[in-house]
């Protein structure tokens, strides 16, 4: 028995084919995992399912029967749910609150609280989502939100439920608590589907996979018929280079930046207390933590964003004067920044290639002259760089808005790289940008790395990390925890570490026991 | 010290009368803003209802048929800010502003065409002060609330009903929901628009009887322009009151004491012209200490959101 079949989906938006011919067979209380790079079409097929997008063509059935779906509200009536990769919760307002919305218990007309708080906490029980329904949803962890989200969903009576990449901001452990969850959801006979495009988490969770790639299905097979190696090459198609090459660098690695006991103050509270670390030259220094742990602040406090509480900052050996630590002095002083969100801080969408690239660098004598950009030797240079770093693009005259997450990445790490920076500050140099620019951009890291720059990464991405750094520095509440060679940590003591537990991860298997 | 006591009554008494008004706009304002509109419009929604509760109560002789057209007028400038806003995807402030502009210029000319003048209307008919039975046997107490005007009265009401919709009841609850997040709304099923509408032109009637207030409860006549900024006070109220009723309420109590000092004050050797910035300067001080108050903007304030297949 399926409890989704769709046939023949095509969705055309006006200049893309996001959707072409699709097939996608679901079966009753099975784990399917709908795997393929961004841009490949999987949430927008999942949007359809949803209700959200009209298809151009095709069919839907569900649990047999044929079934028009026109907006979200039909789907929740069929049985439908979707898990948004960006929460749809309501900050200010309580866990209940959030769940009942929209179909709110209610006594004499008005909203009956109690009842509501009353119905979340027997749903919680039932599928062991520990959830206080009485808390407001701004204090809640990223890992309870989305529970909150699950418990949406069952509280619309769900039967199928979609998840848009639900690991994406998930610590290790969470990760393990949400696929208990789901496995105990499928036992009591859900169907889930999840998109991802991580295919580890596909074979250890997923009984089915559907491979989209460019709008269209490459295969669907069941995950104990495969490995990672061939679900890669279906994926991007063509075989995937796992191993980075990575050789010690020879000769003296002499620190190049270093913090002395940093601190930075917020809101009364250390967001970085008393950090010392040191930068060297070939090689990277990596840095574990779960968001909101002092990475932001650190990455500020390398480029001169933001000032010290306490603590110095000290480049070739020497002391920064606090004053003279401001954004442009360590951009000349030759520290290349990859910022975490390049959308917020990495370029401008609406200037194009060419003025994004030299975007900062912009007082170079190479670009310009006396307030006067040089026009024609910018576009060579935007040129050029662009070229050297696989920039896909029309032209330079391009919006960097209109360019897909890994072209806009290799944009801003062209920028940097192309002036020879003694230290580069690489935050989430890979977020949301897919398999082929990751290989690409790991590769020149390594490579900048192996001219013997200084680099710093900060990732949330733990494979990533142990396979790129030689040294990793866990943060903990603004702190570092523990440092060491990065290929002593594996990924579960590096996931018990940052969320606190103890050098081991004694406390944290033992919390799992507990559960 | 019976002076000293006397004063003060009359302060107070005076600050609450003032600040009616206000909190009559400034409880629009926050029902409104909730939903994520924002309602630049007060200023001349105030001047609608000022205006069309003199109409209306001189063409009918009563004061509360005067109140219901001022309401009636009020709705409607709530449902053309809802139209500019939510159909139209008009920027908020810019069709706030319109409708200033409109009202400002309407009420001169149906000025001149009902009353051919300028400046006045002719006196209308008013609300009287009615005696509040208990309170007016209290010393002090009575010199404040012994005789309160109706309207009085139908703001605590509104106060009462206000925070009752918004706080415990469904519909409240979602238009909080939609101030917050539409697109999260709009995906649970709910009507978005409507309840924005319905906010909005519930905005407009409130505002509208704060106008009123002043044509029909305070004095007997309508002058132009005669709102003269209070409007854009209760605006700076909403965000002091931290989007919540009741401190709409205490907000414009503040802001009433302001305009009630200005007149007390007026009598004494300083320039009057100074005086008479009190109030706007207090506005202009609270609006800077308020921003670091716990309580935020709803996050969605302001912003359009396109339902499904509109672009």
């Amino acid at each position: 028995m399926y409890a989704v079949e769709m046939h023949g989906i095509t969705k055309q938006f006006k200049n893309v084919l996001a959707n072409s011919n699709v097939d996608l067979m679901v079966r009753q209380g099975e784990i399917h995992s709908l795997l393929g790079e961004n841009g490949a079409g999987k949430s927008t097929l999942m949007n359809i399912l949803y209700g959200m997008y009209a298809p151009t063509d095709g069919s839907i059935q569900v649990f047999g029967k044929p079934v028009e779906i026109e907006n979200p509200l039909k789907a929740i009536g069929l049985g439908i749910a979707m898990v948004h990769q960006h929460f749809m919760l309501i900050e200010p307002l309580t866990v209940a609150e959030n769940v009942v919305l929209g179909y709110e218990p209610k006594k004499k007309g008005c909203f009956d609280f109690k009842k509501a708080v009353a119905q979340v906490e027997a749903l919680s029980k039932q599928y062991g989502l520990a959830v206080d329904p009485r808390e407001r949803v701004e204090n809640l962890s990223v890992g309870t939100k989305q529970r909150v989200e699950i418990l949406k969903a069952l509280y619309r009576q769900a039967e199928i439920l979609i998840l848009d990449e639900p690991t994406a901001v998930l610590t290790p452990q969470e990760v393990t608590d949400l696929f208990r969850v789901l496995r105990g959801l499928k036992e009591s006979g859900k169907t889930i589907i999840i998109i991802t495009h991580k295919l580890k988490e596909t074979l250890e969770l997923a009984d089915t996979v559907t491979i989209l790639r460019k709008g269209e299905v490459v295969t669907s097979l069941p995950t104990a018929s495969v490995d990672e190696a061939k679900l890669a090459e279906l994926m991007v198609g063509r075989i995937v280079a796992f191993e980075t090459e990575k050789k010690e660098v020879a000769g003296e690695h002499k620190v190049v930046m270093a913090l002395r006991g940093a601190t930075v103050v917020k809101d009364r509270r250390n967001v970085l207390d008393n950090v010392s670390l040191e930068i060297r030259s070939g090689e990277i220094l990596g840095i574990a933590g779960v968001e909101g742990n002092g990475q932001t602040e650190l990455i500020d406090v390398l480029c001169g964003l933001e000032k010290l509480h306490g603590g110095a900052i000290l480049l070739d050996g020497e002391q920064l004067r606090s004053k003279s630590v401001t954004p442009r002095a360590m951009l000349e002083a030759g520290v290349g920044h990859i910022p975490e969100d390049r959308g917020k801080r990495g370029y401008v969408g609406s200037f194009t290639i060419a003025e994004n690239i030299v975007l900062g660098y912009h007082r170079n004598k190479a670009f310009s002259k006396a307030g006067l950009i040089n026009l024609k030797a910018r576009d060579e240079f935007a040129n050029k760089v662009s070229q050297q770093y696989d920039v896909r693009m029309d032209s330079i005259r391009d919006t960097v808005g209109s360019l897909s997450g890994g072209n806009q990445q290799k944009v801003i790490i062209g920028r940097v790289f192309a002036q020879d920076p003694k230290v580069i500050i690489a935050a989430q140099p890979t977020r949301g940008v897919d398999i082929g620019a990751i290989e690409y951009i790991h590769a020149e890291l390594i490579k900048m790395r192996d001219a013997g720059k200084a680099i710093l990464l900060i990732s949330a991405d733990l494979e990533e990390l142990t396979k790129l750094s030689d040294n990793i520095a866990v943060l903990y509440a603004g702190r570092i925890v523990d440092k060491r060679k990065a290929n002593e940590y594996d990924e579960r003591t590096l996931g018990a570490l940052m969320t606190g537990h103890a050098a081991g991860g004694e406390e944290a298997s033992k919390e799992r026991e507990a559960q | 010290m019976q002076d000293v006591l006397s004063v003060v009554t009359s302060l107070v008494a005076g600050s609450i009368r003032v600040s009616i008004p206000i909190a009559f706009a400034a409880l629009g304002g926050t029902l409104s803003e909730r939903s994520g509109i924002i309602n630049m419009g007060l200023e001349g929604t105030m001047l609608i209802g000022a205006f069309f509760g003199a109409v209306g109560a001189y063409y009918t002789g009563s004061a509360w048929l005067g109140l219901l057209t001022a309401m009636f007028a009020g709705a409607l400038c709530g449902l053309l800010h809802g139209i500019l806003t939510i159909r139209f995807k008009c920027e908020h402030v810019l069709a706030g502003v319109g409708i200033n502009v409109l009202a400002s210029g309407l009420t001169v000319v149906l000025l001149q065409m009902i009353w051919q003048t300028k400046g006045k209307s002719a006196e209308v008919a008013s609300f009287s002060n009615i005696t509040v039975p208990g309170i007016n046997q209290v010393p002090f107490l009575k010199d404040i609330l012994g005789q309160v005007s109706p309207l009085l009265i139908l703001l605590a009401l509104s106060v009462l009903g206000v925070w009752f919709l918004l706080y415990r009841t469904v519909f409240g609850l979602r238009a909080r929901v939609i101030g917050e997040n539409p697109e999260a709304a709009g995906s649970m099923g709910i009507n978005v628009y409507r309840t924005q509408y319905i906010c909005v032109i519930l905005c407009g009637v409130l505002a509208a009887i704060g106008g009123a207030y002043m044509s029909i409860g305070d004095i007997h006549m309508f002058s132009r322009d005669m709102v003269s900024g209070r409007g854009f006070i209760a605006l700076a109220v909403v965000i002091f009151g931290g989007w919540h009723p009741v401190g709409a309420w205490l907000g414009s109590l503040l802001f009433g004491l302001a305009q009630s000092l200005q007149y007390r004050l007026q009598t004494g050797s300083i320039p009057p012209q100074l005086i008479q910035m009190l109030p706007y300067v207090a506005t202009l001080i609270v609006l800077v200490f308020a921003r670091g108050g716990k309580r935020r903007a709803p996050a969605a304030e302001g912003r359009h959101y396109y339902a499904k297949g509109e672009q």
